[in-house]
C-alpha cells in the first residue's frame, strides 16, 4: 500500500498562496526530493523576487534571498563559495526571464553546476498579473487588455529552448502541472536536476508550466485544463537537453 | 484500506483533490475553517484506492495517506 506525508523538508505551516496556486506544489514537489537524496543538512535554496519571495519561510533547510532576476548570480557565488553544498534557485518567469535574463544566459553559459526550478506562469503573479516574456500570444493580461499580440509585445520567449544550445547546459526538461500524472513526472525531473548537481555534471534546469488561477481568471481546476489544452501547445513538454 | 487524512484547518477548498479522486469520495463542506474557507472533507465509509492523486495534486499538502 502507498502512503503520503508531508516532507520533513517542508515546516508544518499554511502558504500566503492563493487556493489552488502551483508555487505550493513545487515548494513540495523540492522539499521531497531533498529528502529522498538525503541532502537537507547540504542544500541552499536561493529564492526569486515574485509570488515566492519568501519560499524559505516553508523550506526546513538553509535559504538565501536574491535581488529580483539575481538569484543565478547569487548562486554562482554560493556554490563557487562552498562547492561541497547543494545550490538551487527557484524562480519564476518574470524573475528568470524577464530581469534576470542576462544572469539566467551567462550563468548557464558558463556550465555552473547548479540546478533551476524554474516556475513559468505566464504572468507576473506578484505584482498583479501583468504580460510577462511567457504570455501566450492572444492571452489577456492586466497590461495585454486585449490579448497579447506579435506586432506590439512580440512572441511567448522559449528561454530553456534558447538555454538548451548552450554548451555549458547539461539537462533542460519541461513539465506541467496540468494533472497528478503530470506533478509525478516533474518530481522526477526535479531529482534528476539535483542528482546532476550532486554528479558534478553542470548546469540543470526544469522549467514547470505552472497555474496562477488568479490572475488567468480560472478556477483551480480550469487551470490545469488551460495548461493541458492550451499552455503546452506553446510550451511542447519534453526533455530539451 | 488506506486511510486518508485532511488538515482542514491548512485546506484553502481548491477543490483540486476533489476533481481528481477516482471514486468521488472527497467532497466540499458546507463548514468553515478558521480562515473561514470551506474545506473539503474525506467521505468516512469511503473505500480508498490508495492511489494519492488527492495527495500528490494539493498545493499546500494537507492531505496525509496512511495504511
Ligand atoms: C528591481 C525590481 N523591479 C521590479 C520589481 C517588482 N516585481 C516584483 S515581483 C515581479 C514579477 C514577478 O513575476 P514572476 O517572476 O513571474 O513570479 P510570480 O509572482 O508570477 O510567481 C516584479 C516585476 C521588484 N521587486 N524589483
Ligand atoms: S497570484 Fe498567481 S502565482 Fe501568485 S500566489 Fe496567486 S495564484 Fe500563485
Amino acid at each position: 500500500m502507498r502512503t503520503f506525508k508531508r516532507p520533513e523538508s517542508l515546516y508544518d505551516n499554511s502558504t500566503h498562496y492563493c487556493p489552488g496556486c502551483g508555487h505550493g506544489i513545487a515548494h513540495r514537489l523540492v522539499a521531497q526530493v531533498i529528502d529522498e537524496l538525503g541532502i537537507r543538512e547540504k542544500v541552499i535554496g536561493v529564492a526569486p523576487v515574485g509570488c515566492a519571495v519568501v519560499a524559505y519561510d516553508y523550506w526546513n533547510f538553509d535559504c538565501s534571498e536574491a535581488a529580483h532576476g539575481r538569484a543565478l548570480a547569487v548562486a554562482t557565488a554560493i556554490k563557487r563559495v562552498h562547492p561541497e553544498n547543494i545550490v538551487f534557485t527557484y524562480q519564476g518567469d518574470g524573475d528568470l526571464a524577464a530581469i534576470g535574463t542576462n544572469e539566467t544566459i551567462h550563468a548557464a553559459n558558463r556550465g555552473e553546476n547548479l540546478t533551476v526550478i524554474f516556475i513559468n506562469n505566464a504572468v507576473y503573479g506578484m505584482t498583479g498579473g501583468q504580460m510577462a516574456p511567457t504570455t501566450l500570444l492572444h492571452q489577456k493580461t492586466s497590461t495585454s487588455l486585449e490579448g497579447r499580440n506579435a506586432a506590439l509585445h512580440g512572441y511567448p520567449l522559449k528561454i530553456s529552448e534558447m538555454l538548451a544550445l548552450l554548451p555549458g547546459v547539461c539537462y533542460i526538461e519541461r513539465v506541467a502541472f496540468d494533472s497528478p500524472q503530470g506533478i509525478l513526472k516533474a518530481q522526477q525531473a526535479v531529482k534528476l536536476a539535483f542528482e546532476n548537481q550532486i554528479n558534478n555534471l553542470g548546469f540543470s534546469l526544469v522549467e514547470i508550466l505552472s497555474p496562477c488561477p488568479t490572475y488567468w481568471g480560472l478556477n483551480p481546476k480550469a487551470a490545469l485544463d488551460w495548461i493541458q489544452e492550451v499552455m503546452k501547445k506553446e510550451f511542447p513538454l519534453g526533455r530539451l537537453k | 484500506m488506506a486511510k486518508v487524512i485532511i488538515n482542514v484547518q491548512k485546506c484553502k477548498g481548491c477543490l483540486l483533490c476533489l476533481n481528481f479522486c477516482p471514486k468521488g469520495l472527497i467532497k466540499k463542506s458546507k463548514k468553515l475553517n478558521l480562515r473561514s474557507l470551506n474545506y473539503v472533507e474525506f467521505d468516512p465509509q469511503g473505500e480508498c484506492l490508495g492511489c494519492l492523486q488527492c495527495a500528490v495534486v494539493c498545493p499546500e499538502c494537507c492531505i496525509e495517506i496512511r495504511e
